[in-house]
């Protein structure tokens, strides 16, 4: 261990870097959705349906799907999901909708919902067609902050309804992680971005790109300005490993990491370590492990503190990534980091068990060589954003409190996406969000006399 | 092992299944290939007059239904018969024989309904050795128009009229090959046992327009942006064909016929399915057409096995079987009772049963039981129609069970196993209380 830390880039010849990095799932085409349709039972009060935050009607969608009529699927889908098409994608469908479909218990096999919603999705897409309108002007303005799926969720349908939009955006880029937070793979040829002008193609939505609540507004001034104010703020910190890195270099975020590779117009330029450590058991975890043995590690084994069931990666993710060379150990926390020269070298672990609920070591160690350490334990909700304002949002679980129509405990501020407590920091829960968030501004603006909060 | 040779109104065959008068069978290379594949015999497709053979479309001349998978359910054609010279045909027909002795070869025939066109015909096709000839009164596109094919069939005193001159004028042995396009099959049947027929087969295709193309304005398929109907065949017409072939095996001017059996024939169950009814032999086509040949050696083989395991030796132990359980609905028990039953070790939980009873039936299936999704069957709704069991898909999850020596908790009658039927009910007026096929209650 006295040779220099291992971390470069252009590790792979120009072409694999493109063919390491397209589409996970080859989407279906008419043939194969129409057989993969003509699975569907069209289940009456469907689990599959239930399974999905969104509610779309998926028996519906599939059944048009196999009469020809994708359009008029991707409309089912899309009345229900505006981000039809990302979900489609980025969905753990193994553990929404496919793992309810009734298919199993008949063949142990579902029928392949993501990918069928994904074709009635793209041919609409691919086709230009924008089937909403904005709605008749309601001269109301919604100020919204976040351009993420919550927010843009939000904001598609407040124009449906007719109300106007001005979406603040800190990145430069709207988006949210859509657009910085997914592998690569799961969202291939700029489709993140590509929905998101389609999305506000509806018209009556302003997007602000670079503008940061509580640097450049607070919330103070969009109540002033604003009839009602939406929060789709996303998280903003990592969780910390707990041990002292002593200021080593190769210890990174990995959503810094999936965020940089999204954004890199060339992927050969990105560092990547030769042997690669990713402590965590999550989504994030297992995207930035693919992504660094796609770039060329060598080594990338995935270190988690509990056991494969206990992983927030679904199943499938855990075999995505074994299937990819990832390695995963289970039941194992670091305790150390060792380094050179002021870089990683090393990380080393004890064992975990599980008594009685509680995680306790082991007392056995051992440690991996590592050039390169990404921490993938869980993001926080940082609300000190809000601070200062005045206004005080009530938390609840570190995030914002929300009632059922994701009312925030201030009046006229509504809030969805991973800052609102209770969700399950899924795409599709922020997409639900922002739209019931709508509707209940909607009915507010209106003048419904809103149900009490629970 | 069992014995599945038979011998038709004298036609000797190796097995049952015959490839029908169709494209499979116009001319000796495809013989050649299906008698090697295995088919116990085959109709030649239908021979016209001597002279200028007739003129087919060189276009589309099939259509189809799809079911899922774009399996066929339903096909139909628009071609005439053989589009080759006779004495053609005749050579061929001479020569297959020869090479197949033990294969039933049958050639369908059809000529203008005039004697001496039946009579220039007949002794050509006897010199070839053919094993006898099948009357084709079926074919309902085309040559219909032209006064033959089931223009024929649909007149009972034609049918009687050229079934008599054909055994007049050859000891063929002969089949009439009957139209479904008819009110009541009974009929033309019954013509031509008069007529001296050994025979019929049925059915002929069904008159259909398989789609539309609605980019076109056009039925399909179509010629140059105009279509006529075609003749349905194919799976989905096995159910009306069943009917027709009962009718004729039950009706006592007709019963004991010997009926070669056509429609929608895919498979060796299928085919014991016409034989139960009462067909000698069974024919094929579209399965053919769609699969190729090799699929006789499934029915072979399945054929075989189910009548080792029922213990049948031969094909004549089973034909027929069937026939006395087929009755007018006047005749069925009343005071017969089933429920459905639902395993719920074998239920996915489709709610398909629940929706279907609940939107179009009888409310009889729940859907959530204490809170929790659960299709369980109400007896005091249940009426037994079947319905659920039906649409299920998973086999054998619900199934219809006969209620014995309990009350139906719906009528809140005990159920004895007696037996009554509608002609002694006291809702019927016509009623005949004094004659009851069974004692009354």
């Amino acid at each position: 261990m006295t040779a220099a830390p291992d971390i470069r880039a252009g590790r792979l010849a120009p072409g694999e870097y493109a063919e390491n990095f397209s589409d996970l799932h080859a989407p279906l085409d008419r043939h194969e959705a129409r057989v993969a349709g003509e699975r569907c039972l069209f289940c009456y009060d469907a689990p599959c349906v239930t399974a999905c935050p969104t509610g779309i009607d998926i028996p519906l969608f599939i059944r048009q799907i196999t009469t020809g009529n994708p359009h008029g699927a991707a409309r089912t889908i899309l009345d229900a999901n505006i981000f039809g098409g990302m979900c489609a994608r980025v969905c753990p469908t193994e553990t929404l909708c496919e793992q309810a479909c009734v298919r199993n218990e008949a063949e142990g096999k579902p029928v392949q919902i993501g990918l069928l919603q994904r074709h009635a999705t793209d041919a609409l897409m691919g086709a230009g067609k924008q089937p909403y309108r904005r709605g008749a002007p309601s001269g109301r303005r919604v100020a919204v902050v976040g351009a993420g799926p919550a927010g843009l969720s939000c904001a598609h349908r407040l124009a449906t309804l007719g109300h106007e939009v001005v979406v603040y955006e800190a990145r430069p880029k709207a988006g949210g992680l859509n657009e910085h937070g997914i592998a690569s793979y799961k969202s291939v040829d700029g489709f993140a971005q590509a929905e998101v002008e389609w999305i506000l193609s509806v018209g009556g939505i302003e997007v602000r790109e670079g503008q940061q609540l509580g640097r450049d507004f607070t919330l103070v001034d969009l109540r002033r300005d604003y009839d009602a104010v939406f929060l789709g703020l996303g998280l903003q910190a990592v969780n910390s490993l707990g041990i002292a890195d002593g200021g080593l270099t190769g210890i990174e975020d990995a959503v810094a990491f999936i965020e940089a590779l999204r954004q890199s117009p060339d992927l050969a330029t990105l560092p990547v370590g030769r042997r690669v450590v990713v402590i965590g058991g999550g989504m994030t975890a297992v995207d930035a492990a693919v992504q660094a043995k796609k770039l060329g590690a060598e080594e990338v084994t995935i270190v988690y503190r509990r056991g494969a069931g206990q992983m927030g990666a679904s199943a499938y993710e855990q075999e995505l990534a074994q299937v990819n060379g990832v390695v995963i150990r289970h039941w194992a926390r670091p305790v150390s980091v060792q380094g050179e020269g002021g870089a990683l070298r090393s990380v080393t672990f004890t064992g975990t068990r599980d008594e009685g609920g509680q995680l306790v070591d082991t007392g056995e160690t051992f440690t991996l060589p590592a050039d390169q350490l990404f921490r993938a334990i869980g993001q926080l909700f940082v609300p000190g954003d809000l601070e200062g304002s005045g206004d005080v949002l009530d938390l609840a679980s570190g995030r914002i409190a929300v009632d059922a129509e994701r009312r925030t405990s201030l009046a006229g501020v509504w809030a969805g996406g991973d800052c609102a407590a209770g969700g399950r920091d899924l795409t599709v829960v922020a997409v639900e969000d922002g739209k019931q968030a709508a509707l209940s501004i909607d009915r507010a603006l209106l003048g419904f006399v809103p149900m009490a909060a629970e | 092992m069992a014995d599945l040779s038979v011998n038709f109104v004298g036609i000797k065959a190796p097995n049952p299944f015959w490839l029908a008068s169709a494209p499979p069978t116009d001319k000796a290379y495809n013989i050649e290939r299906a008698f090697r594949a295995g088919w116990g015999g085959v109709v030649w497709k239908t021979l016209g007059e001597e002279g200028p053979p007739v003129v087919n479309v060189s276009g589309p001349r099939y259509g189809a239904v799809h079911g899922p998978d774009r399996r066929v359910a339903a096909f139909n054609n628009i071609e005439l018969i053989t589009d080759r010279p006779l004495e053609i045909n005749l050579q061929e027909i001479t020569e297959m024989k020869r090479r197949w002795p033990d294969r039933a070869i049958v050639v369908s025939l059809m000529v203008p309904c005039e004697e001496e066109a039946w009579k220039r015909i007949l002794p050509r096709v006897e010199a070839t050795g053919a094993d006898g000839i099948e009357l084709n009164f079926g074919c309902p596109h085309g040559m219909s128009e032209r006064g033959m094919g089931s223009a024929v069939g649909q007149v009972p005193e034609y049918v009687e009229m050229v079934a008599r001159w054909c055994k007049a004028h050859s000891r063929m042995p002969v089949i009439v090959k009957l139209t479904p396009n008819i009110t009541d099959i009974r009929k033309p049947a019954e013509a031509a046992r008069r007529g001296g027929a050994d025979a019929v087969s049925l059915i002929n295709t069904i008159n259909s327009i398989m789609g539309v193309d609605l980019d076109r304005m056009v039925p399909t398929p179509h010629t140059d942006g105009k279509a006529t109907h075609g003749g349905m065949c194919g799976p989905a017409v096995k159910p009306i064909a069943l009917n027709m072939v009962a009718e004729i095996a039950r009706a006592p001017a007709t019963r004991g016929m010997p009926i070669s059996g056509i429609g929608g024939i895919e498979t060796w169950r299928d085919a014991a399915e016409y034989m139960a009814l009462g067909c000698g032999t069974v024919q094929v086509c579209t399965a053919a057409m769609v699969y190729g040949f090799k699929i006789v050696q499934e029915m072979i083989t399945g054929l075989e096995a189910y009548m080792d395991e029922r213990g049948y030796a031969r094909v004549s132990d089973f034909v027929g079987a069937a026939v006395p359980n087929v009755t007018d609905w006047q005749y069925l028990n009343l005071d017969y009772a089933v429920k459905a039953r639902i395993d719920q070790d074998l239920c996915i939980k489709c709610g398909r049963c629940h929706v279907a009873c609940e939107d179009t039936s009888h409310q009889a299936i729940t859907h959530m039981v204490n809170g929790v999704r659960h299709f369980e069957v109400i007896d005091e709704e249940c009426v037994g129609c079947n319905l659920c069991a039906t649409i299920c898909p998973i086999e054998n999850c619900i199934t219809m069970q006969p209620l014995v020596n309990e009350v139906d908790r719906r009528t809140g009658r005990f159920v004895d196993g007696s037996y009554s039927n509608w002609t002694q009910h006291p809702n019927n007026p016509m009623a005949k209380p004094l004659e009851p096929l069974e004692p009354a209650e």
